[in-house]
Order: C-alpha cells, then structure tokens, then sequence
C-alpha cells in the first residue's frame, strides 16, 4: 500500500474509529468521549490536506474525455456478487470538497466541546433532582456527526457507484438522529420528514445506478466515464439519468424537490444546520456532476435544458421565500435552495465555466451558509427565538456577533472579493455562453435572483441588527465563548481567502473539468 | 429399494431431536433446563450433519422413475438455517417455556423444515410442508388462559387446512393431467406439448396454497393474529423458520416443477409479490402493537423475498442465467431477512422477558434500561429496512433490486425502492419509541444469559454477513 492509499484509508478510518470511540465510552466519561471524536476528526483532516502534499506529477497529456485521473486510488474486491468493490480515490474534483467535509466536521466538533444543545426527555429531566442534570449525550453528537462525515466523504472519494450508493445511505440515519434527539420544538415531524424525502430520493439512486451497472457489466467509475456513455443505449441513458437527476435533486434540493430542507433546518441543533447545509447538499450536486453527467453525458445534453429551468426557478422561488420569511433559520434554508438553484445552473451549463461555477460555489456556499448558520444558532441560543420581529437591535447589544453576521450575509449575496462571487457569477456567464434564446433568458433571470439575494439579506440584518433592541434580546445577552470564535474563525478566514484566491478550488479542478466536460 | 442412509443423515438427526425432546422430558422431569438442553444439542447435531452430507457429492435416494430426496448443495443450506434458526428459538423459549411438549413440537416442525429442502416431488413437499405447519398449531396456542392465543390459533388452523387443501388440489390437477409427480419428470412432461387449461389451474392452485406459508397476500390475513397470539418465540419461528419453508416450497415448485409453465406462474407471482408488499407495508403504518407491526413488516418483507421471483414473468427474465439469478437472489434476501428477523424477535423477548410483545410504547425508555439489547434491535430494525447501519439489510434490497434489473423488470425493482420508503417509516417509529423516555427510575432489564447469547450470535452473524455479504452470496449460488 502506498502512502496515498494509506491517506485514503485513513482519511474515512479516523472518523470511523473516533465516532466508534466516542459512542463506545460511558455517560460519565461524556467528555472525554466528546475528546475522542474531536481528535478523530482533526486526524482525518491532517490526512485529508496531507492527501494534497503526496499527490503525483500531473500525467502528461491532455485527459481523454470523461476520463478520471485520481491522484491516490484503491481498489479492492468486497462483494463480486454485487458488483461492488472497495474502489477509491481523489481528484481535483473531489479533494476540495473532502478538505471541506474534514474541517466543518472538525469545527462542529469542537463547537460541541462547548455546547451541546440540551436534550428534552419527556419528564424523565422533569423530576426534582438535587442537582440540574448533566449533560451527558454530547459524545454521542460527536460520534453521529463524525459518522455522518465518514458517509459524506465515503460518497466524494468513491469511484464504484455501487460503493457510492452505499455511502450515500450511511449519511441518512445518523442525520435523522441529530434532527430527531437533538432538534427544536417540531424535531420528530422535521426529521422524519427529512429521512423519508431523502431515502426516496436514494431508493431511486440504487434503481438508476443499477439501471447503469447491470446493463454496463461494471461499476468502475473510472472505466465508466472513460467509456463516455458509450454500450449504453439512449433510451437507457435518458431512464438512469432521470432517475439518478431525481434522487440527487431531492438530495440538492432542486426546487420542487426542496420541501424538506426548510423544516430540517429550523429544528435541527447548529452543528447539524451546519453540516447539512455545508456538506451534505454537495452529495447531490456532486453526484449529478461526477455520476449522472459524467457516466451518462448524451443524456446529460438532452435533459440539460429542464435542469436549467428548475434551477432558475429555485433561485427565483427561493429568493422571494426569503422576502418574506419571518424566522432567522428558515430564511437562511431557503437561501441555501437559491444558491443551490446557481449550483445546479452552473452544471446544467455543461460547459467548463459552469462546471468550474459550480465547483466553487459548492465550496463558497459550504463556508459561508455553514458560518451562517453557526451565527444563527449562537442568536438563537442567547434570544431563545429566530422570530425576526422579536430579534432587532444586536448592532447594540452585541457588535461582534453583528458584525460577523453582516460579513457572512454580505459574503453570501455574492459581494465580489468574498467567497459567494464567483459561483454565482460566473453561473450566470456560463449561461450566456451557452447562447441561445433559452439560456440567455436563464441568465437574466438567474442575475435578478442574485439581485433579489441581495434585498433578503439587507431586509435580514435591517431587522436583526440594526433598529431598536428587539424584546428578545431585552433581558443581557452572555458573550461570545471561546469556543464560539476558535470554530467561527476558519470560516471567517476562508471565506476572505476563497473569495480573494479562487484558485484554491479551481486550480486543482482545471484538467478534471476539461476533460469532463469535454465531448 | 435401495436407500442412501448417508443422505438421510440431517433428516435422523432432526426427528432424533425431537424424539430427545420427548425423552428427556419423561425421564428427567425435574429438570427444567434439561429439555431445552437436549433440543439444542440435536438442533446442532443436525445443522453439524446437514453441513457433513452437504460437502460431499449429490446424494440421491428413494429413486424409482425420479428421485424423491436429493441431498444436495442447496438442500443442505436449507437444513443448516433450519436448524440453526430453531436453536436461536429454542434459547429465546428458556425464560418462558419449561414445558417438555414444547420442545418436542419444536423438533417436530424443524423436521418437517430440514427435510423440505431435500425433497423432490409434490407429495414429499406437500408432507414435508405439514408437518412443518402441524406442530405449529399449537404452539401458537400455547400461551395459556389466554384469549388471543387461542384466537390466533384457530385462524392459523382454518386457513393453513384451507390452503393445504388448495395445494393438494392443485397436486391432483397436475398430476391428472401429467402423470407425474416428480420435479424433473412434471417439467419434462410440461416442456413439450400443448398445455391443457387443467396444467395452468393445477400450477396456480399449488401457488396459491403455498402463498399460505409465507404470508403472502391474498393469504395473509392470518398472520398478524397468529404472531400476536402466540408465545413471542413461536412468532419468531413462524415468521423465520416457517416463512423461509414456504419461500423454499414456493421455489421448488414455480422452478424446478413448473419451470416450462412459467409464463403463466411468473405473472402470478410478480402480481402476488407487489400486492403483498403494498398491503404488509401498508397495514404495517397503523399498528400499535410491537408484535403485530412486525408481523405486517415481515408480510411486506414476503413480497421483497418474492419479487426476484416476479422477474420471471418476463420473458428477458426467463432464460437459464436469469433464473438461477432470480433464485439466486431470493434465497439471499431470505437469508439476509431471517437474520435480520430472528434479531428484531430475539430483541422483544429479551425486553419483555416472558410477557406478551405489548404496544409499542410499552418500550419506552428501552434504551437506558437495555442499551445493548436495544442496539442489537435497533440494527435489525434498520437492516430491515434496508439501511445502514444494518448493512445486511442494505445488500438483501441491493441483491433484489439487481436481480430485477438484471431481469429487466425495471417497474418491479422501482415498486420495491418505493416500498422500502413506507418501510422506513413505521421501523423508524418503532425505533423512536425505544428512546422516549417513560418516567419510571432506570432499572437494567435482567436478561438470562441463553436469550443474551443467542442474541449476540445473531447479531454477530448479522455483521459479519453486513461486512462480507459474498458469503451469503456464495453460500445461495
């Protein structure tokens, strides 16, 4: 095994291991448990950034189409009988958002050495007791969050779409369990709303993939987008990719598909808002990137159109949501299905200035909604509401906290030189490249959503921060922790740096991009 | 006549141990453990044999114009989980069952179970069938003074008499209008010729009767009673052992005896495996007893055991490789589901010790009071449901959904993935209601060490087939 495979292994190993750890010690260890999970996760991020120092020369040449050239790769038999082997790998595709999976898994669990959102047991807590109780379930929050981390990055490194599938299920319950145990008010109904709409979405995934793998004979992804869609029949094409398009625009959400999203994201705890929304929508863009154009790109072509429109619609449809949203969370939920909405423009471009759009908007919005919901959560946990109307005045109370959310909001409605820009822009250039009358209305539209971003967010910070001292933040507001700011900061720094240098991404998805999108 | 006592081997070794049930319980009455004692050493004595007779050639006996009992790979794999399913029954039994007619009727319907998978024609099948039902009856009813039970018995008696008959009727049809009762010489005299109507009645009406077995729907209604009515074990039993006899029956006969007529068994089947996972999945959403909720899961589960099977309605589906593919996945997802059942029962019996399953709230606070009983039902909960953790369940969905699509029923595979959505949401509720908190003061569950050892063996079984699930694959090829 080379060292590259060594890193591959362990970039999913320690995350495994630390959720296992940190599950296994007992209730009155909760900290030390919490102890685990944190080195876990900053072991896999050390391997995943090591991933990059190891990496080979560049192989000469300009790729083939389709062609995926992994820096690392491993490739083992697990179950011939199913098609499936243990085949991995990274590339300049994936590695940015394997990077960014690491870090805000790592972020969040150092948020929960801090806080844990109190867990309401039905009047089990209720009893008198001499003391306040504990907490005591904070590890296992990190161990879910470390386990939804070994799923999402499973799902970027796999190149067998049978393993694929498989990593894109480990994601789903211990997602539920975050909404469901550790969530607000309406968490039961939220989650289960979320792991019914999402396992549609991925029962039809495992149908599309094996739509692909038993006519195909093989689930070598790398052997597949080599072959550019060729043994494949057009009909058979158009019903995988359909299917596959469905379950990841469930995942996405791609509007109309997005209904989950909102519900999830107003119950669940922050650190479960942030990684949903950071990571775990990129699933589906991913997916519909590397699986469903990459492997079927004839069908790519002819449905591209009706992604385009969806996407415009979700941008449109989400931006005006927002306008009139009254709760913090909820707001920043539908800001996630707009710029989703210009991630999914961005591919169904199929050219490689969307694709490339994509890319970093996947990133930028990873960062920047992740940092978002991190400041809505420490606003809700000090206001005990995310009502707009009771919020008002935290320019006052609480400059810092003001300040950063006006960074962030800013930062998210694209302002050039912070990391939304790019996406988003350049979405809508890849549109008006594209040419015709079709996508040139797309763009226009695309670019007054962007517009409309713009209004939502100034409305957001007119109510929260500027204005009197809403009733909310009457009573004192405590500080910002320690652990607040030490989880914040990598955020706040790449949201400036990926904004500034967007070469961080791009420049290591230049050749895989080209030769994707190539014909 | 000539026989191979060789092959006959698992068959002597199940009766035996039942017959040690009988004795044992004369003898040494005083001793409550002692007769469970027995039934598991014969239990294993018979899977130890079955494996032995299994390893060596393809062993053939009570031959005349065909053969009657062949002892071959695929027959041994059905008397090894036969008789390792009753052991896990029998160790869950201990805390509730002390009567020795219990075990004995136990070794009775194992029997019929381990000799199903050796026989090869319709009146060995038919008898092997029964006897693996008979004992049942009344073990089901052998809670006592309990109305329930004594319900779920009698309704488990009428219809399984009704489908019996319905098989045998069937039987006689094919039988009238062949002359053969044999595997091999019925899809011989069914591969040439025209094929008089009385074939298509006879081959329907078989079908039918052995849908009784699984639970499949229109032949379902008798289960959800029958599992709540019965001693949890028991339940276990029906819904692992005597499920995968009908699976194993239904099998026999829609392949290797009607093979040439499954244009007309395959539609038939397909059209049963769809409804029976609608209806089970469907009545699975309402209920509020634990019992009767995985009583309407495992009927849904029949219909993903049976769909691989529906590919053969197809006429892409019916070519030699898409029929050993299609049994092949079907005995998979039957193992994969007993494992993960056999797990999710052996979990309510260690939580409700030698009550009734209860309602589904009667488990809150489960988790605190038992976290590793609870993670071991928690696992087979979500592995029936096709998820991970519970990777099991995870590939039994993938290998269906594979063999369809490999058979080209595209609509079946999806109706399957749709299905397995309803599913989540009811194992999920289930799932949930372990966690809630009730109020009471945390007291650990006490659990007697043959109902935990029997329940960490599966649990481990289940995640070693979860890791590895080649060895499943291999072991059904």
């Amino acid at each position: 095994m080379t060292a590259g495979q060594a890193l591959l292994v362990a970039t999913l190993a320690f995350p495994a291991l630390g959720a296992a750890g940190a599950a296994i010690l007992p209730a009155r260890a909760d900290r030390a448990g919490r102890l685990v999970a944190v080195s876990g996760a900053a072991l896999a991020l050390v391997a995943s950034v090591l991933l990059y120092g190891w990496r080979p020369a560049a192989p000469a040449g300009p790729a083939r189409p389709g062609e995926i050239r992994p820096w690392h790769e491993l490739n083992l038999r697990w179950a011939s009988g199913l098609d499936l082997r243990f085949h991995i790998g990274v590339d300049g595709i994936s590695y940015p958002l394997v990077v960014l999976t690491a870090l805000l898994t790592l972020i969040c669990g150092i948020y929960t050495l801090w806080t844990v959102p109190a867990v309401e047991v039905v009047s089990q807590e209720a009893q008198p007791r001499s003391t306040p109780p504990p907490c005591t379930r904070g590890r296992l929050l990190a161990a879910l969050l470390l386990a939804i981390e070994v799923g999402i990055v499973g799902v970027f490194l796999s190149l067998d779409l049978v393993l694929f599938f498989v990593f894109f299920e480990v994601v789903l319950l211990p997602m539920y369990a975050v909404i469901a145990v550790w969530g607000g008010p309406a968490r039961r109904h939220a989650a289960r709303k979320f792991v019914l709409y999402t396992l549609s979405g991925s029962v039809l995934l495992l149908v599309g993939v094996f739509l692909v793998v038993t006519r195909a004979g093989t689930g070598d992804l790398v052997a597949l987008s080599a072959a550019h869609g060729a043994g494949l029949s057009e009909g058979l094409q158009l019903a995988a990719f359909v299917l596959l398009a469905l379950a990841f625009a469930v995942k996405s959400p791609l509007w109309p598909l997005h209904s989950w999203l909102p519900d999830a994201h107003t119950e669940a705890p922050t650190v479960g808002s942030v990684i949903l929304a950071g990571v775990l929508l990129k699933m589906g863009t991913y997916g519909l990137l590397r699986i469903a154009v990459g492997v079927l790109p004839d069908a790519a072509r002819r449905v591209a159109p009706v992604l385009g429109v969806l996407a415009v619609a979700a941008i449109l449809v989400g931006g005006l949501v927002c306008l009139a949203q009254t709760e913090l969370k909820r707001l920043i939920a539908y800001s996630s299905v707009g710029h989703m909405g210009f991630v999914l423009l961005g591919i169904a471009t199929l050219n490689a200035t969307g694709v490339q759009a994509a890319l970093i908007g996947n990133i930028a919005h990873g960062i920047v909604t992740g940092l978002l919901f991190f400041l809505a959560g420490a606003i809700k946990d000090r206001a005990h509401t995310g009502e707009l109307a009771q919020l008002g005045g935290l320019r006052d109370r609480m400059p810092r906290l003001a300040g950063l959310l006006g960074y962030a909001a800013i930062a998210s409605l694209g302002l050039p030189g912070l990391a939304g820009f790019w996406g988003e822009a350049f979405a809508v250039i890849a549109a008006l490249r594209h040419g015709g009358p079709l996508w040139t209305v797309l763009a226009v539209a695309a670019a007054l959503g962007g517009a409309l971003a713009a209004a939502y967010f100034l409305r957001l910070l007119r109510r929260v921060s500027h204005g009197p001292v809403g009733p909310a933040f009457a009573g004192g507001c405590p500080p910002l922790s320690a652990g607040e700011l030490v989880s914040w900061a990598p955020l706040v720094l790449l949201t400036l740096a990926v904004g500034l240098i967007p070469a961080l991404v791009l420049g290591l998805a230049h050749d895989p991009v080209m030769a994707l999108v190539a014909r | 006549m000539n026989l191979n006592q060789v092959a006959l081997l698992p068959g002597y070794c199940a009766a035996g141990t039942a017959l040690l049930a009988f004795l044992v319980d004369l003898l040494v009455p005083a001793r409550r453990a002692a007769v469970a004692a027995a039934t598991a050493l014969g239990t294993l004595a018979t899977a130890v044999a079955a494996v032995a007779v299994g390893r060596g050639p393809v062993r053939r006996t009570f031959c005349s114009v065909g053969c009657s009992y062949v002892a071959d790979h695929r027959a041994a794999l059905v008397a090894v989980v036969f008789a390792l399913l009753t052991l896990v029954v029998v160790a869950l039994s201990v805390p509730s069952q002390s009567q020795g007619e219990y075990y004995f009727l136990l070794g009775c319907s194992m029997t019929g179970g381990v000799v199903l998978g050796y026989t090869r024609d319709l009146i060995s099948l038919t008898v092997a069938v029964e006897t693996l039902t008979l004992p049942l009856y009344p073990l089901v009813a052998f809670r006592r003074r309990s109305v329930a039970s004594a319900e779920g018995a009698v309704t488990f008696f009428v219809v399984s008499v009704v489908s019996t008959t319905v098989t045998l009727l069937g039987a006689a049809l094919l039988y009238a209008s062949t002359g053969a009762l044999h595997f091999t010489r019925l899809a011989a005299a069914l591969g040439h010729g025209p094929r008089p109507p009385m074939v298509t009645t006879g081959a329907v009406l078989v079908i039918a009767g052995l849908a009784f077995k699984v639970a499949a729907v229109p032949m379902h209604a008798w289960a959800p009673a029958a599992y709540d009515g019965a001693p949890v074990p028991v339940a276990a039993y029906l819904s692992t052992a005597s499920k995968l006899g009908g699976v194993i029956a239904i099998l026999y006969v829609a392949v290797d005896a009607l093979g040439p007529a499954l244009p007309i068994v395959g539609p038939a089947l397909a059209v049963v495996a769809t409804l029976t996972m609608i209806v089970g999945n469907l009545g699975a959403l309402r209920q509020a007893r634990m019992v009767r909720l995985l009583a309407w899961s495992s009927i849904a589960q029949a219909g993903y055991i049976l769909a691989p099977l529906g590919a053969l309605a197809l006429a892409r589906g019916r070519t030699a490789q898409g029929v050993s593919g299609a049994v092949a996945a079907t005995l998979g997802y039957a193992v994969f589901y007993v494992i993960l059942e056999i797990g999710a029962f052996g979990a309510v019996v260690a939580l409700r010790g030698g009550r009734d399953g209860g309602r589904i709230t009667d488990y809150a606070g489960a988790a605190r009071r038992a976290p590793w009983v609870t993670g071991v039902f928690v696992l087979s909960m979500i592995g029936l449901a096709g998820l991970p953790p519970g990777l099991a369940g995870l590939f039994a969905k993938v290998v269906v959904v594979r063999a369809l699509l490999s058979g080209g029923a595209a609509w079946l595979a999806i109706v399957v993935a749709i299905n397995s959505v309803v599913g989540l949401a009811y194992y999920v509720r289930a799932i949930g209601a372990l966690f809630a908190g009730n109020g009471e003061p945390d007291s650990r569950i006490k659990i007697g060490w043959p109902v935990a050892a029997a329940l960490g063996g599966v649990a481990l079984v289940a995640v070693v087939v979860g890791f590895a699930p080649q060895l499943v694959i291999d072991a059904v090829a």
